[in-house]
């Protein structure tokens, strides 16, 4: 339980520290109660805890099972293409004039963002348990097609629920996943995005939690998720780890992911934890200001409070209900994040940033007319960032960027908010 | 002893059961919740819950989200519940009960939530999202102020949980009917009764059944097994077009609740 509960005034200073900042992070959470520090547990209705104890105990196994690990690796490599290129932008970083940048390429993976490392493992563990229905959520569209292709790929039939707004803003993701056999349902209640997406997906398996998996795409919600998501997400550090000392001999000075829920950020960081040379750097949307309401940046604005099952940075009006926020990139249109990023922010090991809506347009022409890669608006929050802190690195240090996702998706957004033909 | 526990002694004494209807609060203001809360009063309801609207509820149905949504929407904050509340409690006798999400509680924090609810006249809480795990500083914070903190059971939780939860609970136990959110149903589960029953010999914690209760048959049924009974989402139906008939709405939902009360009193005239 969080300090803040005991001390009871009445209304929580929303900058207060909520865990002892001196700790350093550790690699060895979350706990038995899927508590990462203060952040994290379980804040759900009892319908839901005997589903949640029940993938607990079937993922422990899962992870304890060397025929659960080879058969997700050979899929990894065989249907998904890993290992992911790291590759070095030599064009972009000569530009800069600073460090080196190293893009580590998720969006060459099929579907074309991270969202299907997660995805393959759940649908997995959905077999294991013997269920046989996936719900999932979806902001931009990726997790939504990453989990419409691992049911297509094993037959498990997939709702899908999809904010209305999200649905306008990413319609070619929406036509893949139903050109794959998934059913997309708009969600029109409140803001119409990620948020509401995940109460309508939440609602859903609270009536169908027998026989329905829910795959949750980020970092967030009640444990085991958090952990879960994050372990199946780390394929993403471990390699870039060990392709950074086969080509650089070395770890790198500064790794750049941006964080919605979390969780390229979380797979891309957690195995670099300990690494204490390498400096971390989280990049929330920044939106249109720092109002609230005009962005959605809950660990560079907000304050720890309960959403979607766990407790973790939200953006919360002092009533404790749920603000609205905005970004340009729906991937990261969300008011709260995972619970170890807020253990990870509180306890130093990474900073976290934020990155305004213009900057992350206008990055997106960077790669795309230097090095001819198309990223997704999400990750050109990351890339931002990551060109300004590049240029005050120097020659002989080495920058990666977590490239979680292609633009591809994005082209008509774009055209849209530039006053472009289509 | 809270007036719930004072309230279930009073009826186990007479050999009748609770019926509790739930209401949001500020739907579509607070000056009509005082007023709803008054006529249930009248009609003889036994306790009422008032549910506290959250932007981003997970175990509601459409029904009770959009009254939450309608409220938030006209501005609704905490503290006019509370002033409200407060104010109407010299005229009340009948018990009230907050249905309220952790989030918004632990933004006051836990002891400055339960101070506040019981100064303005709440005698317990009903937190869906608190899990027993999670429970025990909420527990003991009510305990020692002397406040309920009504903890829920439902059709998925093990039998050997089902006993803990109902150890940790105070007031009575919130025995949910159907596995599912919140909303009338047509249908009731066919082993309900057998599983309330089977709870019933374990506690004696008095136990209230909830979720997809509308009819007068649902309430024949199940009201000779438990201690009372709650509905929700068919009185707040009722009440929905407010905003349009204060007096219409009213009228409609006191008709629903007659008709429920009758059938939980068959004996009566």
């Amino acid at each position: 339980m969080s300090t803040i509960d005991s001390t009871a005034p009445k209304i929580v200073d929303p900058k207060s520290p909520s865990s002892n900042p001196t700790t350093s992070a550790s690699m060895q959470v979350p706990d038995a109660s899927g508590r990462f520090g203060d952040f994290g547990g379980r804040y759900v209705p009892e319908t839901l805890t005997r589903a949640l104890e029940e993938l607990v105990e079937e993922y422990q196994k899962a992870r304890k099972d060397p025929d659960f690990q080879a058969e997700l690796d050979e899929l990894l490599h065989r249907f998904v293409g890993r290992p992911s290129p790291l590759y070095h932008a030599k064009r972009l970083s000569g530009l800069l004039g600073g460090a080196q940048i190293w893009l580590k390429r998720e969006d060459l993976n099929h579907t074309g963002a991270h969202k299907i490392n997660n995805t393959l493992g759940q649908a997995l563990l959905t077999l294991r348990m013997k269920k046989t229905r996936v719900i999932a959520e979806t902001g931009a569209g990726q997790h939504g097609v990453a989990s419409a292709t691992a049911c297509a790929h094993f037959g498990l039939p997939c709702v899908v629920y999809m904010g209305a707004e999200d649905v306008r803003r990413q319609k070619p993701n929406v036509f893949s996943m139903r050109l794959m056999g998934a059913e997309v349902r708009p969600v029109e209640s409140g803001s119409k995005t990620l948020r509401d997406a995940v109460n309508e997906a939440m609602r859903d398996w609270m009536s169908s939690v027998e026989h329905t998996h829910y795959i949750i795409g980020s970092v967030i919600g009640p444990h085991p998720f958090p952990q879960m998501v994050r372990d199946f997400q780390s394929v993403i550090g471990k390699e870039c780890r060990e392709q950074c000392l086969t080509s650089l001999g070395r770890l790198p000075d500064a790794i750049v992911a941006c964080v919605g829920g979390g969780s390229n950020a979380a797979g891309m960081f957690y195995p670099f934890v300990q690494d204490t040379s390498v400096r971390l750097i989280g990049v929330e949307a920044g939106g249109r200001g720092q109002q609230s309401g005009e962005h959605a940046s809950p660990l560079t604005y907000g304050s720890p409070g309960v959403l979607h099952g766990s407790y973790s940075y939200v953006m919360q009006d002092n009533d404790g209900q749920t603000s609205d926020v905005h970004s340009i990139s729906a991937g990261l249109d969300y008011p709260g994040v995972g619970p170890e990023h807020s253990y990870w922010k509180d306890t130093k090991r990474v900073e976290y940033t934020s990155c305004r809506d213009d900057e992350a347009i206008e990055s997106f022409d960077l790669l795309a007319r230097n090095e001819g890669i198309l990223t997704a608006l999400e990750t050109c929050h990351a890339l931002a960032k990551a060109a300004q802190i590049a240029k005050t690195m120097t020659r002989d240090q080495h920058l990666v960027i977590c490239l979680s996702g292609r633009g591809d998706k994005d082209a008509a957004e774009l055209a849209r908010l530039r006053g472009q033909e289509w | 002893m809270t007036a719930i526990d004072e309230l279930f002694q009073r009826l186990k004494g007479s050999g009748k059961k609770a019926f509790m209807p739930f209401i949001t609060a500020g739907d579509p203001n607070m000056t009509f919740t005082s007023k709803v809360l008054q006529r249930l009063e009248t009609l003889g309801c036994s306790m009422a819950e008032v549910g506290f609207p959250y932007s981003d509820p997970i175990a509601d149905g459409p029904v009770i989200q959009a009254s939450y949504t309608r409220a938030l929407g006209n501005k609704l904050k905490l503290q006019q519940i509370f002033d409200q509340i407060q104010s109407d409690r010299s005229e009340r006798k009948m018990p009230l009960v907050a249905m309220v999400s952790y989030a918004i509680i632990h933004r006051q924090g836990q002891e400055g939530f339960i101070q506040a609810a019981k100064q303005a006249g709440f005698s317990g809480v009903i937190v869906p999202d608190l899990l027993v795990e999670e429970s025990q500083t909420m527990s003991q914070l009510c305990r020692k102020h002397d406040f309920n903190l009504i903890q829920l059971v439902t059709p998925t939780t093990p039998p050997e949980r089902a006993l803990r939860i109902a150890e940790a609970s105070s007031g009575f136990l919130y025995f949910v009917s159907v596995t599912g959110i919140t909303g009338e149903r047509t249908e009731l589960p066919a082993d309900l009764v057998d599983r309330v029953g089977w709870i019933k010999e374990r506690t004696s914690l008095p136990i209230c059944i909830g979720f997809g209760i509308s009819k007068p048959e649902h309430v024949k049924l199940l009201a000779p097994v438990c201690d009372g009974l709650i509905v929700g989402s068919a009185i707040v139906r009722c009440l929905e077009k407010a905003g349009e008939s204060q007096e219409q709405a009213l009228a409609s939902a006191e008709h629903l609740i007659a008709s429920l009360l009758a059938a939980l009193e068959p004996a009566k005239g």
